[in-house]
Formats: C-alpha cells, structure tokens, sequence
C-alpha cells in the first residue's frame, strides 16, 4: 500500500499544501487529529496531562531569551517535512511597516537572540533592510535561518555570505544528510550539490571555520518517520563525512525533531506511519526536557504580526494566551506572565533530548 | 486475539515482559541498555552488528527496530544492507562448512 501511495505524494510534494487545497491547509483539521484518535481513544495520554504528572502545567514562560521573526512563508523549496507548508506559492511576507513594529521591539527587548526565519527569509524584498537596521540593535546573538540553495538560486543571492559577514550574523543551515541521496529525497533534487556549493562559500568567507566568530550552525532534521539519535553523535559523523568528502567545516550541528503538524503531518497518514510516530514519541517522552522546552524562552512573531508561543504554534495558528497577542501591542512583561498553548505536536519538543531550533535541551 | 503469530504492534509491548516476571524482565532490560552504550565498540556499530544477528535470527521485531535505529543514527542503507549480507555469509558458511562433514562421512563409507 505504502509503495503505491509514496509517489503520488512526492508529486504532489511540489506544491504546499495549501496551493494544492489539502484539508491538511487547515489548522483545525490538523488540530482535530492531534486531540482526537489515538489521544481521544485513551491509547496515549494528553499532553497537558504528562506535563501535570511532574507539575508543569500550565506550562509557563521563564524569562525570554529569543526573539524569532518570520518573516514569510515564501520559499525556493518545498521539502518533504516542511512545518511552515512554505514554498514559492505562498504569498505571505512580512511588509516593511511590520518590519519597523518588529525593529522597535528588537531596540528596547531583554532578548539575547534575534532569530529571522521563514520561508526563505532572504526572499522577502525587505530582508537585506531588516538586517541592517536590525544589526544596529547590537543584538548579542543575530540569526538568520538559511536554507543554503538560496544561496545559488540566483545570481542576485551569490553575495549573501559577505553580507551575513558585514553584518556579523550567525548562519544557522538546513541540512539533512551528508550523502547525496537522502538530502535530496527529503529536500528535492540538486540540494545536495547546491547546499555543498554554498557551505564552501560560507567557509571561504571565514564562516564555520574552527575558531572563527562568525558561527556557522547546521540543522539536522530526520528525512521519514524516526527520531533523531545523539545530536553529538551526529555531529561527529557530519563533520568528519563533510570534511573529509568535501573539506566543508561547520560548528555545531543541532538535530531537531520534526513535529506532526502541516506537511510532516500529511507525510505521516499518507505513509501510514502517524500512529508508530505518535507512539515513539509518547515513549520517548522525557520530563527533564520539559522545563527547557523553547516556547519557555522564547517568542514568534508571524509575517503578518502576530504573536505565538513558537514557530509551531504559529503554523497551528495557536497565537499566545495574552492580551497581547500583536506586535503593535508588545508588552514583554505583559507577555511573560501568560499560560503557553500546547497541544499534542509539544511531544516533539520534550522526546529523547528534547528539541528545539537551537537544538536537544536536556 | 490476532490471527497472525506477528503483530508489529506487539514489538511496543516489548516492555510489558516484565509485568509477569518483574525481576527478570528488569535485569534483561537493564542487561539489554548496557549492551547498547558506546563502548570499546561505538553504538552505532552495535546497532548494525544487531540489524545483521536480527536477519540471522530472523526477528521480524528486530529488523523493524533495528532498521529504524540505523535511521536514526544516520547510518546509510548501503551501510545496513552490507551488515546484512556479512550476516547472512556467516549463517551461508554455517551451513556451508557442514559440507566438510557430509563429505568426511562419504569418504568414510565409500571404498
């Protein structure tokens, strides 16, 4: 069964799930299954209630630490796994005048990190702005979330690497594997070959090499239904596999689990694997992730303003429990004092090592 | 009751072997984690020494977890299907080698 339905899947992977009108487009659908069969049944317990058993629930904020902005949904990829649903046939990008709302937030936050994802964040025709006048902040830690073939997608991009440099930005990179094929699988044909082009770039720049400041930071995520293993242990195997085949050098790599929401979701039913991913990660359930989880320190900003406990949550639309629910109104003690939304897709964070964008977290 | 001797919902109740012998079952589960730790052997080649003595014994459980374990540790399906042939040359030679014994048997009984 599985053979017959993979392919139709991959096809039609090349589009989001939303150009291709897929209920799994809307957040209540996807919601509806995260609350109901294997959770409704009684099979496996609710996450409200695991997080009860060690008293942490409601689940609050500690004190903020990252602010992350997405600045769109547009995207030159549309992988497999993809939890934004992103990719060159979605519209949604943050305008400039959201820009200077976020700019001000950034001037005055408490945060130590600014994390700028997408999408692409580079395809937004404001992102080189929004960096310079964010640089100015003199934000302790500038991420920029890059998915590497940006970077050679067109000529108007070859130039990023100098850019992120000049304005000290930590590059933190999606990358699968280091073999050819499973990258590609995941993340569509030539990744591979393109990613690879633009680390070397990144290292010729001075990114990633051993010692240098400007941090070069890879993002592992599982292609199919498991777990990642030992983010260390990863990070051995890829950097000597990208050194030794490549003589590509990078600093850390984080390995993140991939939540059952948006198009991971609709990989997991259609692949018959949801209930065994469900299941795995209820099993690997850890309690000493919970209090570490990112949504303890961190705040998402949507394209178009809003305010959410995580990247995770804004793709579910679950905005924040606050009567501060938008940029215009940000209010960070306001904000801090709130209940964080969680739902069944929170398992993700708390498996094994625990998972977040900056990686395992126990 | 399933009307197969194999169900692949049955490898998550792997665990439950305990409830029926609590002092067993734990010093096996205990026994099982500490096999797997990185050691003088990483535990990663543990876990394709495992995926091969899985085909070996033929552990339809096995394979499935073992499979996925390889997954996770990002080991390549090159790397899991040559673990797999060096098992099965081990049991191919296993019966092979008996052939030395069938031929010292007709040497034996033949003038």
């Amino acid at each position: 069964m599985e053979q017959s339905i993979l392919p139709q899947i991959k096809k039609a992977a090349k589009k989001s799930l939303k150009a291709r009108d897929n209920e799994l487009a809307s957040t209540n659908k996807q919601l509806e299954i995260l609350n109901g069969g294997l959770f409704a049944d009684g099979e496996l317990p609710y996450f409200k209630d695991k997080i009860a058993e060690i008293g942490h629930h409601p689940l609050r904020p500690n004190k903020l630490e990252i602010l992350q902005i997405n600045v769109g949904y547009m995207c030159n990829q549309v992988c497999e796994h993809c939890h934004v649903d992103a990719g060159p046939d979605r519209k949604e990008i943050m305008t400039r005048e959201t820009m200077e709302l976020c700019l001000e937030v950034i001037r005055n936050t408490g945060a130590h990190t600014l994390d700028l994802t997408g999408g692409a964040p580079e395809m937004n025709p404001n992102f080189r702005w929004f960096v310079e006048e964010a640089a100015k902040a003199g934000i302790q830690d500038f991420i920029v979330r890059s998915n590497l073939t940006i970077i050679r997608a067109n000529k108007k991009y070859y130039d990023l690497p100098e850019f992120f440099k000049k304005h000290n930005v930590h590059v933190v990179s999606s990358m699968p594997h280091y073999t050819r094929g499973k990258t590609d699988k995941q993340r569509g044909d030539g990744v591979f070959d393109k990613s690879i082009k633009a680390l070397q770039e990144l290292n010729a720049v001075g990114y990633g090499m051993p010692g240098s400041d400007l941090r070069l930071d890879l993002v592992y995520n599982p292609s199919g239904a498991f777990l990642p293993g030992d983010q260390m242990a990863m990070e051995r195997d890829f950097k000597k596999a990208l050194d030794e085949d490549f003589g590509i050098q990078f600093h850390n790599l984080f390995a993140i689990t991939n939540l059952p929401i948006s198009r991971f979701l609709d990989y997991l039913i259609a692949s018959d694997n949801y209930e065994d991913y469900m299941y795995a990660l209820v099993e690997a359930y850890n309690p000493a992730a919970v209090a570490n989880v990112m949504c303890t320190n961190t705040i998402s900003v949507s394209w178009d303003g809003w305010l959410y406990d995580c990247d995770f949550n804004q793709m579910l639309d679950l905005k924040v429990a606050s009567k501060v629910k938008h940029i215009k109104d940000y209010n960070e003690d306001v904000l801090n004092d709130r209940n964080i939304v969680i739902s069944q897709h929170c398992y993700g964070c708390t498996a094994g090592a625990g998972s977040s964008c900056q990686g395992t977290v126990a | 009751m399933a009307n197969s001797y194999y169900d692949p919902a049955d490898l998550r109740k792997f665990g439950n072997i305990t409830e029926w012998s609590e002092e067993l079952g734990t010093k096996f589960f205990d026994y099982y984690g500490k096999v797997f730790e990185e050691g003088a052997l990483s535990a990663r080649e543990k876990s394709l020494i495992a995926l091969a003595v899985a085909h070996v014994v033929k552990c339809p459980y096995c394979i499935d977890a073992y499979t996925k374990d390889g997954l996770q540790r990002g080991i390549t399906k090159e790397e899991m299907m040559e673990a797999v042939h060096a098992g099965a040359a081990i049991e191919s030679g296993a019966t092979l080698v008996h052939g030395v014994q069938m031929m010292n048997k007709y040497n034996k009984l033949s003038m």
